[in-house]
């Protein structure tokens, strides 16, 4: 069976040639194709949070009638969190699911399974099928995962993992070989769209989270979101080459050993 | 003075309306001021934000920086005994101050060109959705 891909505007700019390829590559290796979905919108990279606002769940509701009942995959962080709450909100509240389907003049098609690429490899795949398909295990790297907020909450939504005590990163780095580093802070929030007016206060809610990764011994964080990997790379000790921020689809695609991971040279 | 009073009102069950949360059930056990990871940059905490709602004085919400400053990360309410999701607050707040006033509170211009070539989309998308109309 063939999934479909959701990009959403970073993965076909800032992130393509290292989240993207890589993790569509990896997905083909793994005997998991995504098929990009045509004509997408972005998803709008935040949700609304007033019960009186609608019009920006169009967007991403035309993402959601135009996949029907085929499961969307998505890659960012962001993109998952708004198509996942979108999605939600649909199944759950008839007044809105009639007024935007009336709206883009379109039946609801149900409810659209929303998966994030690791939770495909953790529910589809397996951790022991991904293992086995390892070629280069990562030995002996010290590697930590950071979910930052929009894949885990609000928990009984977004469904994907237990938010303050989530595994699925960790799991995923195990099942790639690396030394998995588990360090606080590791959904504490990056500062997020704050990069653009409050630089300050992102850039001190960046620091104390690299901080605490090199201080638990990480030598590389990996994350989901490509705003997360920003105001991360922001940091004093990244920028003196303390540690690597990288797309969580990285080390994937270099225990593959996969042609993509070039592009990260 | 009576018409203050009304005006007040509206605000106050505006808020209400637009979050979807009844913010009277709030005890001010202070975990979401304790897990906020940008409380240092607010001028109110909060659980403060809270605590005026309750008691009727919502103006010092429309002059405060802190719903500005909240980057809706969501763990004070994943933390929330009461159950309340205190980021849709702040942005019926926003939602407030935005939505009649129709002004923006971020233009293209206000950011700096070196900066908008090195941010990523996605910044940029959630940056003006949430500060302009």
């Amino acid at each position: 069976m063939s999934y479909l891909y959701f990009p959403g505007c970073t993965l076909k700019d800032k992130a393509a040639s290292v989240m993207e390829k890589t993790a569509l590559q990896a997905a083909a290796e793994l005997g998991l194709p995504l098929e990009e979905i045509d004509q997408w919108q972005c998803c709008g990279a935040v949700y609304p949070l007033t019960d009186d606002e609608l019009i920006t769940l169009v967007s991403p509701s035309r993402t959601l009638f135009a996949a029907k009942d085929r499961p969307v995959v998505t890659l960012c962080s962001a993109c998952h969190h708004v198509l996942k709450r979108t999605r939600e909100r649909l199944a759950a509240d008839k007044d809105a699911r009639d007024k935007i389907s009336s709206f883009l003049e379109e039946e609801y098609p149900g409810e659209t399974p929303v998966l994030h690429y690791l939770e495909l490899l953790r529910d589809e795949l397996g951790w022991d099928a991904l293992k086995e398909k390892v070629k280069l295990p990562l030995e002996g790297r010290r590697l930590a995962a950071y979910y930052g907020c929009m894949l885990l909450r609000p928990a009984e939504e977004m469904a994907f993992d237990d938010p303050e005590r989530p595994r699925i990163m960790e799991d995923y780095l195990q099942a790639l070989g690396a030394e998995v580093i588990t360090f606080p802070f590791r959904n504490k929030c990056c500062g997020a769209y704050l990069a653009v007016t409050e630089k300050q206060v992102m850039e001190d809610t960046s620091n104390n989270i690299v901080n605490m990764a090199l201080e638990y011994g990480a030598e590389e964080l990996t994350t989901a979101c490509p705003l997360c990997r920003y105001n991360l790379e922001q940091t004093p000790a990244v920028k003196e080459g303390k540690i690597k921020i990288s797309y969580f689809s990285e080390p994937l695609a270099e225990a593959l050993n996969l042609e993509a991971q070039e592009a990260l040279r | 003075m009576q018409k203050q009073d009304n005006a007040a009102n509206k605000l106050h069950s505006e808020i209400m309306e637009r979050s979807g949360q009844d913010f009277y059930n709030c005890i001010q056990c202070g975990k979401c001021t304790a897990g906020c990871p940008v409380v240092s940059a607010m001028d109110l905490l909060p659980r403060e934000v809270l605590l005026y709602l309750q008691m009727g004085q919502e103006e010092k919400l429309l002059n405060s920086k802190t719903p500005w400053i909240c980057a809706s990360c969501f763990t004070c309410g994943a933390r929330c005994i009461k159950d309340l999701d205190l980021c849709r607050i702040m942005e019926a707040i926003r939602v407030k101050i935005l939505r009649p006033r129709g002004a923006e509170c971020l233009s293209p211009g206000e950011i700096p060109r070196e900066l908008l070539e090195k941010l990523p989309q996605q910044a940029l998308v959630s940056g003006f959705r949430k500060r302009t109309r």
